[in-house]
């Protein structure tokens, strides 16, 4: 018998075993899938820039001796009471809903204990909120769900959101699972309903009719408090643009990383535009328009350390915002939970079924049992603990490229290690003054 | 009563002027000129008269007052209202009491498209025609259409109620003519006496509500969506 000739299985680039796996999945179920978080590929990142420390042609500061101030004012264009910030790091828009009252506690305490702010979600202000952020941005929606007057005027600052970075141009989602009596009311819709909420705000449409809404909302709340616009990563030139022009006095840009409680994959992995490349033509837009720093900007998506903090900072940028991130300092897909994500088949860091309310760490649920595993005072705990380790990562960098600010960061002190991320953040190719595009 | 003049007053003077009143208190406001954002976010109850048109939001996020415009009304009338009653007594453009909480709308005039977009709990009455998409998801509260109804009234409505006197173009995804009930018909009287009008005729109306066939995915409907 002729002997055959012996090969390496060969598995396909195209048709991967996830690829695989999810064709099997759309043809079993007829739907497509749903998840939560922010795009799982690997994109061009803030890992694909260095930066450049001090030596003979630039001298460091002193660490742990000489001052780097991580202070930060957010809205002082127009508004009398902008955000006053001790660091440069805000938490990003998360619904009470979509995550469990002790969740949106535990990021109101650890926010407040450091000095920063929190920030609302689709559905409304709760007490719980209001009561443990001290500085509370409170988001309009396309939704409007829980809107009210009562609590715009106890908010500190307006977030009108526009887009968010896992999907641009979508509107959110939060299924029948997670709608208990409590989100039902405020929401003013049936238990147990999958609730779509809407793409496009319901009472205008382009940026001239923006910037009339925003003259709604000073004159509803005295001029006081900053007005945000936040928008999704795809055109950061142009609608950064605009959002200054309509009157912002804060512009949030949330790249493709930034998370969401629930979405199509489809939606999360192929719209939008990384976090890296939306930096600089955001800076650009308002650099053009005379208002950088000015009209204060804010980038999210993707945010994980202190390196991250400092490259979005030396890119241009006032602040950053964190979400993810957020969630896992607070226990999100921690490893002790590892049989009981396996009970779900997933894996501890693979969790993201945040739509379905069975999270074991108690944060994307409305399951009462499981959202007591999480301790709110704990959880703020964890949470300031962490922003305070970013911030001195932030400024452990910041003193060793000499600067006493960590807004005084600048594109000079970065380098890239690849040429699309050289391209990207408009830094040279390390080791050369190789700016592609320039 | 106290006369607030655009010719002579700002338009935050006009505003902080309302909202800061006095309970009660009764205001007119001469020459308007289709100004934007005029008597938003008032806060208690008191009693506003606005001599000519308005433009963009006018009455925004209104509670407890009541306004009457003696003119026509820009986009965004009266949203996101939580109580009290605006009255327009000419047109209103689109978006007219988007995402409503509560209290009364009554425009004597036309509505344009996405009337009552959202809306969750106002009563919106509309004594001449609505534009296409109105009540386009719309949750809770009622909308009375004296005339003729655009394109996709009701998409995707949730519970809110649409009384109809005139002709629909035709219905939104999910929403359907419903059995006009005693129950409904005396909810119509209470809606339209409490906006003062008794001109009507409670047997022209027909009622539009929800299907509730897309309250919770199901690929079979894939198509609609």
């Amino acid at each position: 018998m002729k002997k055959k000739s012996i090969t390496e299985p060969r598995t396909s680039h195209t048709f991967d075993a996830y690829t695989n796996s999810e064709i099997r999945r759309a043809a079993e179920t007829g739907i497509y899938d749903i998840r939560g978080g922010g795009s799982k590929r690997n994109l061009p990142n803030f890992d694909d820039l260095l930066f450049l420390g001090a030596s003979i042609s630039r001298y460091p500061l002193e660490g742990y001796r000489e001052a780097c101030n991580t202070k930060v004012i957010l809205g002082d264009r127009f508004s009398s009471n902008p955000l006053n910030l001790e660091i440069p790091i805000t938490i990003a828009g998360m619904s009470f809903g979509a995550l469990s009252a002790q969740a949106k506690e535990a990021l109101g305490r650890g926010a407040s204990l450091v000095g920063t702010s929190t920030t609302t979600g689709d559905g409304g202000m709760t007490k719980e909120e209001r009561g443990h952020s001290k500085q509370l941005v409170y988001q309009l929606l396309p939704s409007r769900y829980g809107m009210n007057p009562d609590d715009l005027r106890k908010a500190d600052a307006i977030e009108i959101v526009v887009g968010q970075g896992a999907k641009p141009g979508g509107g959110g989602m939060l299924l029948g699972q997670k709608i208990n009596d409590r989100v039902a009311e405020m929401r003013t819709l049936p238990k147990g309903i999958d609730q779509r909420s809407p793409c496009r705000h319901p009472d205008w449409t382009g940026p001239d009719d923006m910037e009339i809404k925003i003259l709604e909302l000073r004159e509803i709340t005295g001029w006081k408090v900053p007005i945000f616009v936040k928008v999704a990563g795809s055109r950061p030139y142009y609608d950064v643009a605009l959002a200054a022009k309509s009157g912002a006095d804060v512009v949030v840009v949330d790249g493709m990383q930034g998370g969401t409680a629930a979405t199509q994959e489809v939606f999360i992995e192929n719209v939008g535009i990384p976090t890296l490349a939306c930096v600089r033509p955001a800076v650009r837009a308002l650099q053009e328009l005379g208002l950088h720093r000015k009209v204060q900007l804010i980038v999210s998506g993707g945010i994980r350390n202190g390196a991250d903090v400092a490259k979005a900072l030396a890119l241009g940028a006032d602040a950053v915002s964190i979400g993810s991130a957020a969630l896992i300092a607070l226990g999100d897909n921690d490893p002790r939970y590892q049989k009981d994500y396996e009970k779900l088949g997933t894996t501890a860091g693979s969790f993201d079924d945040w739509h379905e309310g069975l999270d074991p760490a108690g944060i994307t649920t409305q399951d009462k049992k499981l959202a007591k595993r999480l301790d709110p005072k704990l959880g703020g705990r964890r949470l300031a603990n962490y922003l305070n380790v970013m911030t001195m990562e932030a400024q452990t960098i910041a003193r060793a490229c000499g600067k006493n600010d960590l807004r005084n960061l600048e594109p000079e002190d970065l380098c890239a290690l690849t040429v699309e991320s050289a391209a990207m953040a408009g830094v040279p190719l390390a080791g050369t003054n190789w700016i592609p595009g320039t | 009563m106290h006369i607030l003049d655009f010719n002579k007053l700002s338009l935050r003077d006009i505003n902080k002027t309302l909202q800061e009143s006095d309970k009660n208190s009764f205001f007119s406001i001469r020459n308007p000129k289709g100004s934007h954002a005029l008597a938003v976010g008032i806060n208690k109850k008191i009693t506003v008269k606005v001599v000519g048109s308005v433009g963009y939001y006018c009455a925004g996020m209104n509670k407890f007052s009541d306004i009457k415009v003696e003119g026509s009304a820009g986009p965004g009338l009266g949203e996101n209202m939580m109580s009290g009653n605006i009255h327009v007594t000419g047109d209103v453009s689109q978006y007219a009491g988007a995402s409503g909480h509560g209290g009364s709308i009554l425009v004597e005039g036309n509505a344009s498209s996405r009337c009552g977009i959202s809306m969750k709990g106002v009563d919106i009455i509309v004594k001449g025609n609505v534009g296409h998409m109105s009540a386009f998801m719309a949750q809770k509260g009622n909308l009375v259409i004296f005339g003729d109804a655009g394109h996709a009234l009701g998409d995707s409505i949730y519970e809110a109620n649409i009384y109809v006197a005139g002709e629909v173009a035709s219905l939104g995804a999910d929403c359907i003519e419903k059995k006009m009930t005693k129950k409904h018909l005396s909810d119509l009287g209470h809606i339209l006496s409490n906006a003062n009008v008794s001109d009507y005729n409670p047997d022209t109306f027909r009622r539009f509500g929800s299907a509730r066939s897309l309250y919770n995915f199901n690929v079979d409907n894939a198509k609609i969506y």
